[in-house]
This record gives C-alpha cells, structure tokens and sequence, in this order.
C-alpha cells in the first residue's frame, strides 16, 4: 500500500538531522512552504545548508530558520531584497556563509541531480567573477564552465494539491523551483493546500509524477509570507 | 566629468518608447526589473508581442490592480501581475531552457555601465559592503538573442555609463546589441559604438564629452 499522506508537519520533518542540505521551494514568498520551515524551526536541526532562491524576507519562514541560527551555508541567487533583514545582518558579520548561483544555473543545478547528471556545460557566468574556480572549456568556438549538480537530503516544496502517490499539481507562479526540487532530494516533503483523491487529477495535468515525493502533508490554510512580513510578524518556534 | 545631461534630450518614457519601436511583432520578450518594464506600455496595438518572466510565466499581462493582487501570481520583481489569454506556467528549469537555449528574442535591462564592445555591468557595483545577488541577469545575457540595455547615460554624479572597459564586475562580455540612454541610441557593431540616434537638442559633440568610449558614426 503505497500512501505519503502524513498527518502533520511537524511529523514530516521529525527526521531532518544535523548538517543536512535542504531545499526550500519558492521565489520570495511565492511557493514558499511556511508551515515546513516553521516546523523545521520548532525541530532544531543545526548546521543546514539551504538551496533557495532567496534568503528570506521580514522575520518568518526562510528568515526565521537562519535567525534560529539553524543555517551554516545558504545557496541562492538573489538573497538581496528590500525587506530582507536577517541574512544581510549575519553574512555582514561572517556568521553565515553564502554561495551565490545564476539562477538559471541554480534550477539547472538542481533539475540535474534529480535526472542522474553529475556536471554540464553553460555559458552563464563566463567571463564574470562567478567563473572563478570553474573548469572551462571550448565548444564550436564558445566558452561554457561546467557546474555541478546540487543534490539535497530533503526538500521542502509547496504544491497546490496532491493525491495520496504524490502526485502534484502547482498554483501559477508558486510553481517555480518545486518540480526541480522534488527530483533532487533523497527525502522530498511538500505541502499542499488539498489532498484529493487518487484519479481525481488528470495524468495529463499532474506537474510533479509522484515517484519524485515522499511525503504529503495538508496544509488547508497556508499562511501568506508576503502578508506575515507587511504584519512584521516573527516566528521563534514553539521550542524557544 | 561636468554634466548637466538630465535636462536636456528624452525623458525615461521616450527612452521606453524608442525601445518599444524596436521591438517586432511576434516577439518573444523578457523585460529587466524597473525601467525596462515600462517598455511594455509603449508597444503599438497593431503589434502581439509575449511577455517571458524567469520565475516561470510566458504570457505576462499588467500588473494586477489593486484588490486583484494574487501573492502567487508574481513577476521577477515579485510585483504581483496578471497573464493574457494563453498563457502559461512552468517550472524554473524550463523557463531558463527557454532562456539560455536562444528562445528568447530580446531582453531589455538596465546597467551601471556598459562598453563599447557590449560588456555589461548591472548586478555588482564591487562594493564589499553589498550584499552580492544576482539573479538571472548572467542567464539573460548569455541566452537571450539581442540584449537592449536602457539607461541613464551619465550617472547622478555625472559619470558617463558608457565606458570603454566596464570597472564593476561584469554579467556578461559582448552581449549588448543596442543601448537607449536620454541622449542618444548606440549601437554595438564590430566592438565600436555607432551613434543611430541622437535626442534633440544633442549633438554628436556633446554626446562625445558626456561619453567615456569613442563614438563613431552610423
């Protein structure tokens, strides 16, 4: 009997442990899971590395993990916004580190460890102060630098409704990194607003075949980050 | 250098205008965070041209008014907009496919400079205090077919912004086609600038002093 549903969120993450890479889904509050990261924060796992798009914005969600000083590295793309205020503080006194990725780069990352690809060529960064360190090399007359892939031991994404295999369906632009995220973690969580019924999502609609997901919780009411951080509202976790 | 370029030639939205005539029917378009959006309100009727945001919507249509904001209805700015009639969802992996694999026809950025081989500058001013970001501005420039740069041609200390080597870090080499600024249009031919167009009022020999790189004539 194969059934992800797990009854909470709290439950869904009981296993992330210590130095543990974990992707987060979204682009700034769009398809951000908050109500994982928050019971990430009430769990305590130290010495994350986070893959996420941005670093957090106000002082919930992503912001509140790495303010509960659960975050060693982050790897993002633009971790730099008008209401981003606790990475900018910690990585200005050296107490976080930061491994800045085009983004395109970033969701190729990404989408290759979750298909089996260890390295591929882009021409993204060439010749900029993002090549350093990188093996080049010349195809018909044009520069790439190989990137490697991103592999994740969780993810923790942000569907709009799966079905009891996993199988995901996504909400407009809140779709964004999830599909790739959930291909490239051993352990793949996702909230979804619904669970409905095996069947009741069309083959030919479902985004993310359910082989890519372990785990569903139902989230009925996600709180809205963008709304949580116009509030100023905190998050410390319920441990602390 | 002295300067007083901000009183005379276009306005930012005869800079938006003047990009907008340059963009064809049919076109597939990604517009930068800021000044380059506005182009899209400039496009002529008789024109269907496609909106391309990277956090993953082909089909971009205005930005939402207000009370019909949708937080996950978004652009890369993360301004809550709205889609057209046909438009479409996916996921961030094909939306740069769609970008660093040539699909894109043209990208419109802004820059803090740009050289006169077509270098860019527009992610890092190489100060140790910022934070570094850089989104997919590196993704554009290496994937998108023509790259538009509008601009200020000088800075707000007078600086001109187009230079003959770009000091900030760059986001790509050789990659602008076109620069639109409020004096001027230059082009980026055989690693020269050729003036196209000049604003009124502007002479070749003014734009020369307010500029740090050789100008050539079409």
């Amino acid at each position: 009997m194969i059934n992800k549903i797990v009854q909470s969120a709290a439950e869904s993450v009981a296993d992330v442990f210590d130095g543990a890479t974990v992707m987060i889904s979204g682009f700034g509050e769009a398809g951000s899971p908050v109500e994982l990261i928050h019971a990430l924060v009430d769990q305590g796992a130290k010495d994350l590395t986070i893959v996420s798009n941005n670093a957090g914005s106000g002082h919930v969600g992503l912001a509140a993990l790495i303010e509960n000083r659960q975050v060693k590295k982050i790897i993002c793309s633009f971790p730099r916004t008008a209401i981003s205020v606790v990475f900018p503080e910690l990585y200005r006194k050296g107490e976080i580190e930061l491994e800045l990725v085009p983004q395109g780069t970033l969701a190729e990352r990404i989408r290759a460890a979750g298909a089996g690809i260890p390295a591929f060529y882009t021409p993204t960064s060439v010749n900029t102060p993002l090549e350093d360190g990188k093996e080049e090399r010349v195809f018909n007359g044009q520069k790439y630098v190989l990137e490697e892939a991103i592999q994740a031991d969780f993810a923790l994404v942000k569907s709009y409704a799966a079905d009891k295999y996993g199988n995901l369906i996504y909400n407009k632009t809140a779709r964004n990194f999830g599909p790739v995220m959930c291909m490239a973690a051993k352990t793949t969580i996702v909230q979804v607003k619904k669970v409905v019924l095996v069947g009741e999502i069309n083959p030919e609609h479902v985004v993310t075949p359910g082989i890519f997901v372990n785990r569903v919780v139902e989230i009925v009411n996600p709180a809205d980050e963008s709304k949580l951080v116009a509030e100023n509202s905190k998050y410390h976790g319920i441990k602390y | 250098m002295e300067s007083n370029t901000k009183t005379i030639g276009w306005g930012v939205p005869e800079m938006a205008q003047k990009v907008a005539m340059d963009i064809h029917d049919g076109a597939y378009v990604n517009l930068g965070i800021g000044i380059p959006e506005m182009v899209a309100d400039f496009i002529p009727e008789a024109r269907e041209v496609i909106y391309h945001t990277e956090n993953g919507l082909l089909g971009m249509g205005k930005v939402a008014e207000s009370g019909f904001e949708d937080p996950e209805l978004v652009n890369a700015g993360k301004k809550y907009v709205t889609t057209i009639p046909g438009a479409t969802y996916f996921h961030h992996a094909d939306s740069f496919a769609m970008i660093r694999g040539g699909h894109i026809d043209i990208c419109v950025l802004g820059a803090y400079q740009v050289s006169e081989e077509g270098d860019l500058a527009n992610w890092s001013t190489g100060n140790p205090d910022d934070i570094p970001a850089v989104g997919g501005a590196m993704d554009l420039v290496a994937g998108v077919k023509t790259i538009y740069v509008i601009t200020k041609h000088n800075t707000k200390t007078g600086a001109s912004k187009v230079v003959e080597n770009c000091t900030y870090p760059l986001t790509g080499k050789n990659v602008v086609s076109r620069i639109y600024t409020n004096l001027a249009i230059l082009d980026v031919k055989d690693k020269q600038l050729r003036v196209r167009e000049l604003a009124p009022g502007v002479s070749f020999d003014y734009l020369q002093q307010n500029t740090d790189a050789k100008l050539n004539l079409p």
